[in-house]
């Protein structure tokens, strides 16, 4: 028997000197092939006496099993290290960048506009929007400035040629988003202006307007939000508190100051210009103007279709190019109409 | 309105310092848009009298002088070439501050200085550095300079608006400050200026409507050239108006101090009686600031019984102004409707105190105030014999105030904070108003100096501002709450701008007013809308297309080195509409459009991608990736003056035209400097904004099968109709008919290209048979054969 073991220790030492599969087969035929040494002692056992016949046959087999349990391990063993230098073989350099194409952005200002929008939707504001070549009615007599009022001179208005070359005094590219107001307060008369009681107007209009005006801090074309907020019980105290609480999320910050300063706006009263001062940062304790609003003027109700005595409402018209430079430290109002991507592409 | 806080402080002296003044001034409404005090921070500078002056031993251009600073002579060098003996000037004496340097004992050129002479640039006072700042005869030697020009003041300027004209002149301004703080008002106490001649010239309101009040006054043997005192002169040069001479200056001078304009004739050149009048056809007038005009049918003149004197509250004739020769004037104190004169300047290219006071409001009972008081400066710095005040008065047409009736309850609602009725009598008893009160109510009857007080709301204005915007509380709003409707076939023009800025494109922002080349370039628009007063030209025209803007991007960026452009622009495109019905406003169509631009190579540059210049199919890839998914896009070949004739697109959706996408024109690229010809694409926002409601269909649970088709068919065959084609005879059982390769070349005629098709076949209660299977294919093939001529590639 004690051939057997050493047999057994000799197929285990020769199956784990083969270091690849073929040696390991061909260490496996001297063992367990047709002349292995394995199958060359069952092969033997009919020479043997039928009483000794049984206990040698027993004891080869578990030789056998033996044997086939070392080789089942180093094929196991030999996988394994095929694997893994198959693996090793396809590593990556992971910090290679990925492929494919990048993501564009918004413009800044629309992104603000689009975060104006948002702060305006959770309190239940809708947005509108309106032409941009606009009536005169719409842009000045419906907001209560009549021709020749001095206010008109507050607005340096484009006017067009009309297809004689002649000015057209009737139309006009809209100074502000305000006939925005006019527009919107008829539409919602008009569909439920039969009602004892109307729904509540809450919308803001953001868009472009247009005022003769070029240098580092005027843009010809620029961007405003109107605000509109009309109901049965709206008041200056109203206006203050949704103007401050929309500059504090707008800013992202408690750490500032708002102030409502009186002015004169022909379709607001009583007006205000809105201020906010930063209390830390490059602009800390100066005051800014971001804002012109006020109550809805009982002419421009009126217009509207609105009954001045029921209802009130204030509006604001903001800048929202402004807001935008002051939010991210834009020194340069130009930079947002020149399409400069190394600009456009901070703010992915 | 600029003026001098000293001035104001004369009037009303609240104990506030210079910052709290304006603070106080700004938040009620009168902004301050700037405080700068009259002179910089310097001491230690006299009154001197130069007593002598010789050479300087050693120097060309500078002078030894003899000083009085009035306790002692100085020896002075000094270098001004106006200096001479008798002078009267600022020395800044030894150990005196001046903005920048310490005045020091000196040796100049070995000659001892014991203090200088200066300038007024060098006391802050102006820009002047042409000699030393001459000072008046009777200035008293050895007074501090501060003191004596009243230098420690500060000029304050006020942003007004348009509605608070009564506070375009000093009065005004004290009176806002005496109702803001409660402090006294000391205005200037007008006394009649009794007659010493009777003469008189009649007035003749043949224009009540434009002038319904005028006072005239004849005063005769002036001094005209008589010097203007030196505090009338400092406080009127200190509101920003040159001193011109001693009557000018006194009109000047009512003008800030009421808020009145005045007007002095040289009598000697008018005949008979004064009218204000309209012209008549053709009438012109030569004014004062030497234009001449032809005043329009409503603008009123003021004429004698020849000729035009005067563009009625807005400015004087040339010819019959006043000179240094003038003895005899006539002075005009009038009131002028805020109508009559509204828009007059501007509309002749000019402006004037005078018509910016009038067509805002001048106090209507101020005009025999204002001549009297003007009479008594006259006559005390000019002398002369004043004549009787003749007043013409049409009441009829002066501005009615009829009482304004504010409700408690009103201004409640509309500040949102309850003032108790006594405090709202208090504040409104501080602006001047006759006020009485009704229980809850008042009967308000504003000043004849106010033209903004017409309405209740015009008076919960004025407490809201005296009680103060501060004052009144900001709390959250209540407000019904509904939601908001949120239809999910539509999206909106944000979440548009968030499809594209994902997909690769930046965002940009450009004018709606172009270059008129570029409309014809881009648009093939010879006509396209022109702005009457564009800013430039090359801003002179409304576009009708984005490509302009984004092509205009694209060269600058490649101009700044950047070669891969990708952007998009949402806005809005003008042109004239001869049927606008359903258009916002008449006339014209101004949609919103998208436009898009790709330049460049298809990925950004990257290792292990061959690189590739991004293509017509690229940009298409784009539109049917963001905008096909509703419902899908057609493309059909069609020329576009911006685009390359063979590589250019109609897009359709549901049939309908919404824009066009391509390759740039090869003659644009060339001339707008672009290299490589952008692919670009413009589309009705409309489009965009459909998105679709998700529709259920059930998934199968068997097996697909797929088979390829390999078709060859002439080589300009379209691609898209054979596939439209394909689809709409597919058995139901064929899920998908896809595209997956392209071939023209080797192995195939001339004229010939070789389509493959993947064709993907499953249905969804059974695995499907063979036999089925080929007949769909073959039933395809058929399609393909007998409509496209397509053959079967072997």
């Amino acid at each position: 028997m004690d051939n057997l073991d050493t047999l057994v220790a000799q197929a285990t030492a020769d199956f784990a000197a083969a270091v690849e599969p073929a040696k390991l087969e061909e260490a496996k035929a001297r063992y367990l092939g047709k002349e292995g040494a394995l199958t060359v002692l069952l092969k033997g056992l009919g020479k043997l006496p039928p009483e000794e016949k049984k206990s040698a046959g027993a004891a080869i087999n578990i030789a056998k099993q033996a044997v086939e349990a070392a080789l089942a391990a180093r094929r196991e063993a030999l996988r394994l290290a095929q694997l893994e230098a198959q693996l090793a073989a396809e590593a990556l350099d992971v910090t290679l960048p990925g492929r494919g194409q990048t993501r564009g952005a918004l413009h800044p200002v629309t992104r603000s506009l689009e975060r104006i929008e948002q702060l305006f939707r959770s309190i239940g504001f809708e947005v509108a929007d309106g032409p941009e070549i606009e009536g005169d009615w719409h842009n000045f007599t419906a907001l209560n400035t009549p021709e020749k009022h001095p206010a008109r001179s507050m607005h340096d208005t484009f006017y067009l040629l009309d297809a004689q070359g002649r000015v057209q005094e009737d139309v006009l590219l809209r100074t502000h988003t305000s006939p925005v107001q006019i527009r919107y307060m008829q539409a919602h008369v008009a569909q439920y202006g039969h009602l004892d009681a109307m729904p509540e107007i809450r919308v803001i209009a953001p868009g472009r307007v247009y005022r003769v005006d070029s240098d580092a801090t005027h843009s010809p074309m620029f961007h405003q939000v109107e605000g509109l907020w009309v109901g049965e019980n709206v008041s200056f105290a109203d206006l203050k508190g949704v103007i401050g609480d929309f500059l504090r999320r707008f800013f992202e910050s408690d750490d500032l100051k708002v102030r409502f300063r009186p002015s004169f706006f022909p379709f607001t009263e009583p007006s205000a210009e809105i201020d906010v001062a930063f209390m830390s940062g490059p602009l800390e304790g100066r005051w800014l103007e971001i804002a012109g609003c006020g109550m809805v003027h009982p002419n421009v109700l009126r217009f509207g279709g609105i009954d001045p005595e029921k209802y009130t409402g204030f509006a604001f018209g903001m800048g929202p190019d402004r807001l935008t430079m002051l939010r991210y430290g834009i020194n340069d109002l130009r930079l947002f109409f020149e399409g400069d991507l190394r600009f456009l592409s901070q703010f992915r | 309105m600029q003026f001098p806080e000293s001035w104001l402080r004369a009037l009303v002296n609240p104990p506030l310092s210079t910052g709290e003044l304006c603070h106080l001034l700004t938040m009620a409404g009168l902004e301050v848009e700037e405080q700068r005090a009259v002179a910089s921070d310097f001491s230690g500078v006299v009154v001197a009298r130069v007593l002598s002056v010789e050479k300087h031993p050693d120097a060309d251009k500078l002078k030894l002088c003899k000083v009085d600073v009035g306790n002692g002579v100085l020896q002075i060098v000094c270098g001004a070439p106006n200096v001479a003996p008798n002078m009267i000037a600022p020395c800044a004496l030894v150990g005196a501050k001046l903005p920048g340097i310490e005045i020091k004992k000196a040796k100049v050129r070995g000659v001892e200085s014991f203090g200088m002479m200066c300038s007024a640039r060098e006391l802050g006072l102006s820009e002047d550095h042409g000699g030393l700042l001459a000072l008046p005869e009777d200035a008293p030697i050895g007074t501090d300079i501060r003191q004596y020009l009243n230098l420690d003041d500060t000029l304050i300027t006020l942003k007004l608006t348009p509605n608070r004209a009564d506070c375009l002149s000093l009065t005004g301004i004290a009176r806002e400050v005496a109702a803001l703080t409660g402090a006294p008002l000391t205005l200037p106490v007008i006394a009649p200026v009794t007659k010493t001649i009777d003469d008189t010239r009649a007035v003749v309101l043949d224009a009540p409507d434009a002038c319904p009040r005028y006072c005239g006054r004849i005063v005769r043997g002036v001094k005209a050239n008589a010097p203007t005192p030196e505090w009338m002169k400092q406080r009127i040069e200190r509101c920003g108006i040159r001193s011109i001479s001693a009557l000018v200056d006194v009109t000047n001078y009512i003008m800030l101090e009421l808020g009145q304009p005045l007007h002095a004739f040289d009598d000697a050149r008018l005949s008979g009686a004064i009218h204000v009048r309209y012209p008549k056809a053709g009438e012109q007038l030569r004014l004062l600031n030497e234009q001449t005009v032809t005043p329009g049918a409503d603008t009123a003149l003021i004429t004698d019984e020849q000729k035009p004197l005067a563009l009625a509250g807005i400015m004087g004739g040339e010819h019959s102004g006043i000179a240094d020769t003038t003895t005899d004037l006539f002075l005009e104190s009038a009131f002028f409707t805020p109508t009559a004169i509204a828009g007059k300047a501007r509309a002749l290219g000019f402006s004037s105190d005078a018509s910016h006071r009038y067509e805002r409001g001048v106090d209507f009972e101020l005009q025999r105030n204002a001549i009297e008081r003007a009479t008594q400066l006259i006559v005390d710095i000019c002398g002369g014999q004043p004549g009787p005040v003749l007043e013409a008065v049409a009441a009829a047409h002066l501005p009615p105030r009829p009482p304004v009736r504010l409700r408690r309850a009103r201004a409640a609602k509309v500040l949102g904070v309850p003032l108790t009725a006594e405090r709202i009598g208090k504040l409104l008893a501080g602006l001047g108003a006759k006020v009485q009160r009704q229980g809850d109510d008042f009967m308000v009857t504003p000043p004849s100096y106010r033209f903004d007080m017409e309405i209740e709301e015009d008076l919960i204005e004025e407490i809201a501002r005296l009680h103060g915007y501060d004052n009144i509380p900001a709390p959250p709003p209540q407000a019904q709450l509904a939601m908001l409707p949120l239809p999910e076939n539509r999206r909106g023009p944000m979440a548009v701008r968030h499809l594209l800025a994902e997909r690769g494109y930046f965002e940009v922002v450009t004018f709606s007013f172009v270059d008129a080349a570029w409309e014809a370039d881009f648009a093939g628009n010879a006509n396209p809308i022109l702005l009457a007063n564009p800013i430039a030209s090359q801003m002179g025209v409304m576009r009708t297309t984005l490509i302009g803007g984004l092509v205009d991007v694209l060269s600058a960026n490649r101009k700044r080195q950047t070669e891969r452009v990708r952007i998009f622009e949402i806005g809005r495109v003008f042109s004239r509409a001869a049927d606008d019905a359903g258009q916002p406003v008449a006339g014209f169509r101004q949609p919103l459009r998208v436009g898009g631009l790709w330049a460049g190579s298809a990925l950004p540059e990257q290792w292990g991608v061959p690189t590739r210049q991004a293509d017509f199919f690229d940009i298409k890839g784009d539109l049917e990736a963001l905008l096909g998914v509703a419902r899908p896009l057609t493309f059909a070949k069609a020329a576009h003056p911006a685009l390359h004739p063979g590589r250019s697109a109609q897009v359709l959706f549901d049939g309908q035209l919404i824009g066009f996408v391509g390759e740039l024109h090869p003659q644009w690229a060339q001339k707008y400097e672009l290299g490589t010809a952008p692919v670009v694409f413009e589309v009705e926002l409309e489009a965009w904004l459909a998105a679709m409601l998700p529709a259920y269909r059930e998934v199968s649970r068997f097996p697909a099968v797929t088979r390829d088709l390999a078709l060859v068919v002439a080589r300009e065959q379209a691609v898209e109709p054979l596939l439209k084609a394909l689809y709409a005879s597919a058995p139901a059982i064929v899920s998908d008919i896809r595209l997956f390769d392209l071939y023209q070349g080797k192995g195939l005629e001339q004229g010939q290209k070789s389509l493959a098709f993947r064709i993907v076949m499953q249905h969804t209660e059974r695995t499907l048979e063979d036999a089925e299977v080929e007949a769909g294919v073959f039933d395809l093939i058929e399609v393909a054969r007998k409509g496209f001529g397509a053959i079967l590639r072997g």
